[in-house]
């Protein structure tokens, strides 16, 4: 009897103080995300400037950004064309490498540092440092080209390099990306390997066949953190590039804070939010949608 | 290889076999030191023309074919970037922010952590779950009211907006810790409850100490948040006395584009509590990215 009455007592305290201990977090959660989510989608209804009130527009945001802003149209190609071609380099550079250093190498620490350290540098250092490595005329890109007699490029400096320049320099930061991969790599369990051999498979079999699959799940994990964090690139369009040249790097990041913070279009930043939202929304679940097809869970051999 | 050769006998067939596995494993070492070697020094070549530079006078930088070797080494340098735009100020502005942010959010997350992996209540699983949704959220949604809030709050150009929400835990480090919390073994928890303990002791002074590691992943990668951050300064702080060191760098790349060395100086400052962090805790750093992946 008195056992029970502890045990009675204990849940009774712990649901008390699970709800007291999460509840910071679960007020952040309205405050910071859930709020603010649908504030911004009843501002993107509206037409506001900071210092008037808002006036209540329908649609007319949306309609704006589809049909009368061709800088709309440039910025959502210009993020597209960066994520589609940075995250597959980025997420097949950093398995290479993962897969290259779970050679059991020697100097694993140091190699691994090295690949990684790119990562760690500050997005505006980062921005710094490779503006001058882009620079046409003294920069380390175009002066290693001239050693070998090859001809120079403007890099960020011309319209239909700019994007590829930018990409390379995302590659050149794969380090977070290949780390995880190489965690993924690791955790194979060896036996499997083992078990193929002694089933004749060769390299490119035991890879196909047991590396592939059992880090499907970091592939996807990678490729769903490098899109949503690619779509939202920043700090290299306003240190570097300031959208240019011609708005061919106007990232929907670097729009929208200019729509806001430069012109006070608060409701017309709002609107392009929510499509950036959207589109996120959308790539991320086809990603999730088309998982089960070629993503493998342990789990999924007990069911 | 030629396969149709009959009259090879078993002993010399195999030996050969062994052979040929030696010398591709040999071209295989080769080739993975290579791909190794040469990716490293495509990797490290960017800083150490960074670092060559910001040690370099104005003049030599500009030279063709580019020298790697600075005469004079222009140590110079590094007091005329420090003082063209007051970095130790923006050092101080940073520090702050970092404080309250690491304090912050090591409290709010380990506690919010310590709810969803170690006490049982209901509909916890699915409010768990709620949060870890917005992770994928676009900061982007949330910028405009966010930032309206904070002004009709009158605290904007204060460090609060940069601070204060960090208070309230951030799914990604909740998600991070109760990984971590949920290793422990239960019987520690349930020790002390028999022993009378509460909820609040058995976070404190039983799964805290134990946790260490991973509290130091979350200050690691907060920090790094905190200084790597551009969009929220830029936004939230416009008074020049309140610049971050990244505003700072940022402002500077705009307003001395000519003046590369004195850039490149900046940036190796900016840089450098980075890297020292990262040497010093390179284990943490690696550990807590593999925690962030295995369990996507």
């Amino acid at each position: 009897m008195a056992s029970r009455s502890t045990a009675f007592s204990l849940s009774k305290m712990e649901s008390r103080w699970g709800i007291i201990m999460a509840a910071p977090a679960v007020l952040g959660f309205v405050i910071w995300q859930l709020g603010p989510m649908v504030a911004s989608l009843a501002i993107s209804f509206t037409e506001w400037s900071v210092v008037s009130s808002p006036k209540f527009i329908g649609l007319d945001n949306f309609a704006k950004l589809f049909s009368r802003d061709p800088l709309f149209w440039k910025s959502l190609y210009a993020t597209a064309y960066y994520t589609f071609l940075g995250v597959p380099l980025v997420i097949a550079s950093a398995f290479i490498v993962a897969m290259v250093l779970n050679q059991k190498v020697k100097g694993l620490a140091i190699f691994r540092t090295v690949f990684y350290f790119p990562s760690v540098v500050p997005a505006v250092a980062n921005s710094v440092l490779w503006l001058w490595i882009f620079n046409p005329d003294f920069g380390l890109l175009n002066t290693a080209l001239e050693y070998f007699r090859l001809p120079g490029f403007l890099w960020i400096y011309d319209e239909a390099q700019v994007i590829p320049s930018l990409v390379l320099m995302s590659v050149w930061g794969m380090g977070n990306t290949m780390i995880i991969f190489l965690a993924g790599l690791q955790g194979v369990p060896q036996h499997y390997y083992e078990a193929a051999e002694i089933d004749g498979a060769n390299a490119l079999q035991k890879w196909q066949y047991v590396t592939i699959p059992m880090i499907s799940s970091v592939i996807f994990f990678n490729l769903v953190m490098g899109i949503i964090g690619t779509f939202q690139v920043f700090a290299q369009a306003y240190v570097m590039t300031n959208g240019g040249p011609n708005n061919s790097s106007l990232f929907m990041v670097y729009y929208l804070f200019q729509n806001a913070f430069e012109y006070g279009r608060m409701g017309y930043a709002s609107a392009l939010a929510w499509v950036l939202f959207l589109i996120i929304l959308l790539f991320t679940l086809v990603v999730f949608r088309s998982s089960p097809a070629w993503v493998y869970y342990e789990s999924e051999r007990r069911s | 290889m030629v396969s149709s050769s009959v009259a090879i006998n078993k002993s010399t067939g195999a030996k050969a076999a062994l052979g040929r596995t030696s010398v591709r494993r040999r071209i295989s070492r080769i080739l993975i030191y290579s791909i190794l070697i040469l990716g490293s020094l495509v990797t490290v070549f960017p800083f150490a023309w960074l670092l060559r530079s910001s040690v370099m006078e104005m003049g030599q930088i500009f030279i063709m074919p580019p020298e790697w070797i600075p005469r004079p080494f222009a140590w110079n340098n590094y007091p005329d970037a420090l003082t063209t735009v007051p970095f130790g100020l923006y050092f101080g502005n940073t520090l702050k922010i970092v404080v309250g942010v690491i304090i912050g959010t090591i409290l709010s997350s380990s506690l919010a952590a310590f709810s969803f992996a170690r006490l049982r209540w209901r509909g916890r699983d699915r409010i768990f779950g709620l949060l870890l949704t917005t992770m994928m959220l676009p900061y982007a949604v949330t910028l405009i009211p966010t930032f309206i809030l904070w002004r009709n709050l009158q605290l904007v150009n204060t460090f609060a907006p940069l601070v204060l929400p960090a208070w309230f835990g951030a799914p990604f480090y909740i998600f991070l810790l109760r990984q971590f919390f949920m290793g422990i073994p239960f019987e520690l928890d349930e020790a002390a409850y028999v022993d009378g303990a509460s909820p609040l002791y058995v976070y404190w002074s039983v799964i805290l100490p134990l946790a260490k590691p991973a509290l130091i992943v979350v200050s690691i990668f907060s920090f790094m948040g905190v200084w790597n951050d551009l969009l929220g300064p830029v936004i939230y702080l416009t008074d020049p006395n309140k610049f971050t060191v990244a505003v700072g760098l940022a402002q500077f790349t705009g307003m001395y584009t000519a003046q590369w060395h004195l850039l490149m100086a900046a940036s190796v400052v900016v840089l450098l509590p980075v890297i020292l962090l990262f040497f010093v805790a390179q284990k943490y750093f690696i550990q807590g990215i593999a925690l962030t992946g295995l369990k996507g």
